[in-house]
């Protein structure tokens, strides 16, 4: 229809403009007035828990999804009211959604044929296809007789085949078990970039959105609570929701000592200055950032370190976890890596320890009324 | 990130109108797929039965008038054809869950392979026409037939019983033509308890009993609420068999009816019974819709 | 170990304990078969009344059957009927049940409730209805008013087997075809159709059946040269036992059988 013709390998990607769009099931926002620039060629993850509108906001591109408002931009041509099969957009399936009686090359060449494409550049263009997601030799099968992680490069290969501009993938790995999983993440990144197309991915898993994207949209009740790099969006959270969504962490209140920097039992965690609000400020500290100030040269110019009780001690293979109280019933959790015996100390509930943390480590977000 | 603020308010509203009117579009168009089929239901069933409706309260001289119900009410005859209708319907039911349950447990312990080709002894009789079983059933119960002869032979009795033309010949065979209807949504709804129910009832000491009484039976009502449902009400309105079987002396709603057209073309008493009879009808699925969700178990019978 | 004593459930129920239930439901079993198949042994007695087993075999009933014009007339218009309300009944209730499929329309569940409520119409009130009314505009006795009522009797069936395939069927591959695409007509034909081929066959093999075995319309609404095969059969019987009513059962009891075991075969390859 559009890019048939062209033969290049990469497809032209496009960006996405999203604006306002705004969908309401009843009373419920499932997607509230959401801006969302989504640059030519990048992999965006979206990312919440289930509810939080993110299929919502990938159906609305996909065209599935009719918004009640908004507006939803390729490139420079708003898409909102075009029906699905004027989109020229990609889409991979959670359940894959392989037409069972059609074969493999059968279900790849489906958008070729729709396109007008001829029979013989149709039959050169899924052999490419297949060679792309690793199958060649396997159009002939049925789609009974593959594996799961066979019928996820089917039905990708499907969805790029006809080099659409986007790529949509709603949970497309989620049916797979843990291994492969793992590894069709590197596979999928590496698709993108040969593929250079402009992909949004949706997910409710955290550590594939930080392994696979450019950037990251964390959403949340219908709106964006973040949306930047994946180091960024680790590091630097935004928000309570962001922080504790994202990787492990414990959220702790801040209080002003007697300088006037935020401090937590006693500790200046921080040199930044930060201004009096009438929420306050909260510590987010990351169990991996934390280590026994016992063993390592502390610095007390960038160190807040603390004493503490063990609670609990547990080995988990490449990590352990340390569970220490603070005083008054304040827990942190501290993670190591176990290559050095040292670095776990032999702790057993009840030790006395000294647990530290770099200044330069400390996140701090504006507190908000916890649920 | 944020919502935009108020200056960009009419920014919200963006495409809304449009948006609107595309979603009415695709769902009127959508809808309008079941519009053949809607009118050809209006034709056939609403409106027909919407004109016996006033035609029921039409008196014999062409004025509105109560009198077909209040000879409903003030005749024996009316109150003994639905007393009649309601005992053949009651019986009917009963003798299905009898003989039903056993059949449709018997049916769900089966490996399926089995069961698929046991379960042709239910489907075979289900799509074989009703006026051949109920012939057949004449053939069988009458004074020279094959029960009889058989029962003689083995000495059950001694002179032919009078087997058909009577209430039994009307419940053997309308009991033989329901079975199905009540063995079907049963079976599938027994085929939805988690065997692991029993296994748990089971390791929490139940003896077998003990466990198909209070885990299984429980579990497989809602199957057999919804297959007596789909029985009682059928028999409610049944006809070929109670004029077939029954012989003139059972006398159902829907024979009276027909009665009524064919010797005295009465259409206001007619349409005044059949209004009754679809009231009835009504009143059983509204009071079991009340008590029961058999909403799925109804409509899942395929 | 016999079979007698092996464990018929995972709860060590064995098949002795059992053995009970076996009894009972084959007896039923036999109760609901028996009188399906008992016509066709009758049909080939020689003599007037039937006996069981007949004295003597003969083909006669088949004769009176296949030789008689009224007979023949009556089959030939309910093969009429029954394969016209099966060409009309399965497109309308295939698209019915696709349209209250697929849409989210609030109404969804008013119009299903509509369209089944010839089921719920005792069909006694539904023939002296569409009598009355078919009377009035002259449809009585035809074709097309036979097949217009057939029609409301089979449709409900159509949509509720259709709906059942449907309900098993991942809607979210007409999205991706859609996606790919193809418009939604195209995506239906290509893509969900073939799917749910076998469901289709089966509701038109079933709505063929609703009419041709249908009794209490065709004795209202059918008649004169376009009488069914059922009117015929049911006067008959209310009348005398006529032997020819065995051979034609005979026939009708072989059609259906054909017609499941279709079903059942095509139900197989289905999965």
């Amino acid at each position: 229809m559009t890019n048939s013709e062209s033969n290049g390998a990469a497809s032209t990607a496009l960006p996405i403009h999203i604006q306002g769009l705004t969908k309401r099931y009843g009373k419920l926002h499932a997607l509230d007035a959401v801006d969302l620039d989504i640059r030519s060629g990048e992999f965006l993850t979206l990312l919440g828990p289930s509810g939080s509108g993110k299929t919502t906001l990938l159906m609305a591109i996909a065209g599935f999804n009719r918004p009640d408002a908004g507006s939803i931009r390729f490139g420079d041509e708003e898409v909102i009211l075009k029906p699905p099969h004027k989109r020229d957009v990609g889409m991979v399936f959670q359940s894959y959604a392989l037409f069972p009686h059609m074969s493999v090359a059968g279900n790849i060449a489906f958008p070729l044929k729709l396109r007008g494409v001829s029979e013989k550049e149709c039959a050169e263009r899924v052999n490419e296809a297949l060679e792309t997601v690793q199958l060649s030799g396997l159009g002939e099968r049925g789609i009974d007789q593959l594996s799961g992680g066979q019928r996820q490069r089917v039905a990708l290969a499907r969805a790029f085949v006809f080099r659409p501009r986007i790529l949509l993938m709603d949970e497309p790995l989620s049916a797979l078990d843990k291994k492969l999983r793992e590894r069709m993440q590197i596979e999928l990144k590496h698709l993108h970039r040969q593929l250079g197309v402009t992909t949004v991915y949706v997910t409710h898993d955290q550590r594939e959105a930080l392994t696979m994207s450019d950037r990251i949209a964390v959403i949340n009740h219908g709106r964006l609570a973040q949306v930047d790099t994946p180091e960024a969006i680790y590091n630097h959270p935004a928000n309570a929701f962001v922080a504790d969504f994202i990787g492990e962490s414990t959220m702790v209140p801040l209080s002003r000592d007697a300088s006037g920097s935020l401090s937590f039992a006693g500790q200046r965690i921080t040199d930044k200055a930060y201004e009096d609000t009438a929420e306050g400020w909260s510590l987010v500290v990351r169990p991996e950032r934390l280590f026994l100030a016992d063993t390592a040269g502390v610095d007390p110019e960038k160190t807040a370190v603390f004493d503490v009780t063990v609670r609990e001690s547990v080995f988990q293979g490449e990590t352990a976890f340390v569970l220490v109280d603070i005083g008054d019933d304040t827990e942190l959790a501290l993670r190591f890596g176990t290559g050095s015996a040292e670095a776990t100390g032999g702790l057993k509930p009840g030790d006395r320890a000294r647990v530290g943390l770099l200044r330069e480590d400390a996140i701090v977000i504006p507190r908000e009324r916890q649920p | 990130m944020n919502r935009p603020d108020a200056a960009e308010g009419g920014n919200r509203d963006r495409n809304a109108g449009m948006l609107r009117a595309q979603e009415r579009r695709e769902e009127w168009g959508l809808l309008s797929l079941a519009a053949p089929a809607l009118l050809v239901i209006v034709l056939v069933i609403l409106i027909p039965v919407g004109w016996l409706f006033y035609l029921s309260f039409i008196g014999g001289d062409g004025q509105f008038s109560l009198e077909h119900y209040r000879k409903m009410v003030e005749y024996k005859s009316y109150a003994r054809t639905f007393a009649t209708t309601f005992e053949v319907s009651i019986l009917t039911t009963g003798i299905c869950i009898l003989l039903g349950y056993p059949l449709a447990y018997f049916l769900a312990l089966l490996p399926p392979r089995w069961a698929g080709i046991f379960m042709l002894a239910v489907l075979l009789p289900f799509w074989t026409s009703l006026l051949v079983r109920t012939y057949a059933w004449l053939v069988l119960l009458q004074r020279k037939g094959m029960l009889n002869e058989f029962a003689i032979h083995i000495g059950l009795w001694d002179s032919p019983v009078k087997l058909v033309h009577n209430m039994t010949g009307t419940l053997i065979g309308m009991a033989h033509i329901m079975l199905p209807f009540l063995v079907l949504p049963l079976y599938s709804a027994m085929k939805k308890i988690d065997r692991d129910m029993m296994h748990a009832a089971a390791n929490l000491g139940a003896s077998p009993a003990t466990a198909f009484r209070q885990v299984y039976l429980p579990l497989s009502l809602s199957g057999m609420v919804a297959g007596s449902l789909i029985v009682f009400i059928l028999c409610l309105g049944f006809y070929v068999t109670p004029a077939v079987l029954g012989g003139g002396r059972v006398i159902m709603v829907s024979t009276q009816i027909t009665a009524i057209l064919e010797n005295q073309f009465d259409w206001g008493a007619a349409s005044a019974l059949g209004v009754v009879l679809l009231v009835a009808t009504l009143l059983v699925l509204y009071i079991a819709a009340r008590f029961f969700k058999f909403d799925a178990a109804l409509f899942g019978k395929g | 170990m016999n079979w007698w004593t092996t464990p018929a459930s995972d709860t060590q129920v064995t098949h002795g304990d059992r053995f009970w239930l076996y009894v009972v439901a084959v007896i039923i079993m036999l109760l609901l078969v028996i009188p399906t198949f008992i016509v066709i042994p009758m049909s080939f007695s020689g003599s007037q009344y039937l006996e069981f087993p007949p004295n003597e075999w003969s083909t006669r009933w088949y004769g009176e059957y296949f030789g008689s014009a009224k007979w023949m007339r009556a089959t030939v218009t309910s093969l009429q009927v029954g394969v016209l309300t099966m060409l009309v009944a399965t497109p309308l209730g295939t698209m019915a049940a696709y349209a209250l499929f697929a849409s989210g329309h609030r109404a969804t569940r008013a119009f299903f409730m509509l369209l089944i409520t010839p089921m719920i119409v005792p069909v006694i009130l539904v023939a002296i209805g569409a009598f009355y009314a078919f009377g009035r505009v002259g449809l009585n006795n035809s074709i097309s008013g036979l097949v217009l009522a057939h029609t409301a009797m089979a449709t409900p069936l159509v949509i509720i087997v259709i709906t059942a395939a449907l309900r098993s069927y991942d809607l979210n591959q007409e999205r991706v075809a859609r996606s790919l695409g193809a418009t939604r007509l195209k995506a239906f034909f290509q893509i969900t159709l073939p799917q749910i081929r076998f469901s289709v066959v089966t509701a038109a093999l079933l709505s063929f059946l609703t009419s041709f075995d249908e009794v209490i319309i065709a004795i209202f609404v059918s008649g004169g040269a376009n009488a069914t095969l059922t009117k015929h059969m049911f006067s008959s019987l209310r009348d005398f036992i006529d032997p020819t009513i065995a051979a034609i059962s005979t026939i009708m009891v072989i059609v259906s059988s054909v017609l499941l075991l279709l079903t059942q075969f095509l139900g197989r390859r289905g999965k």
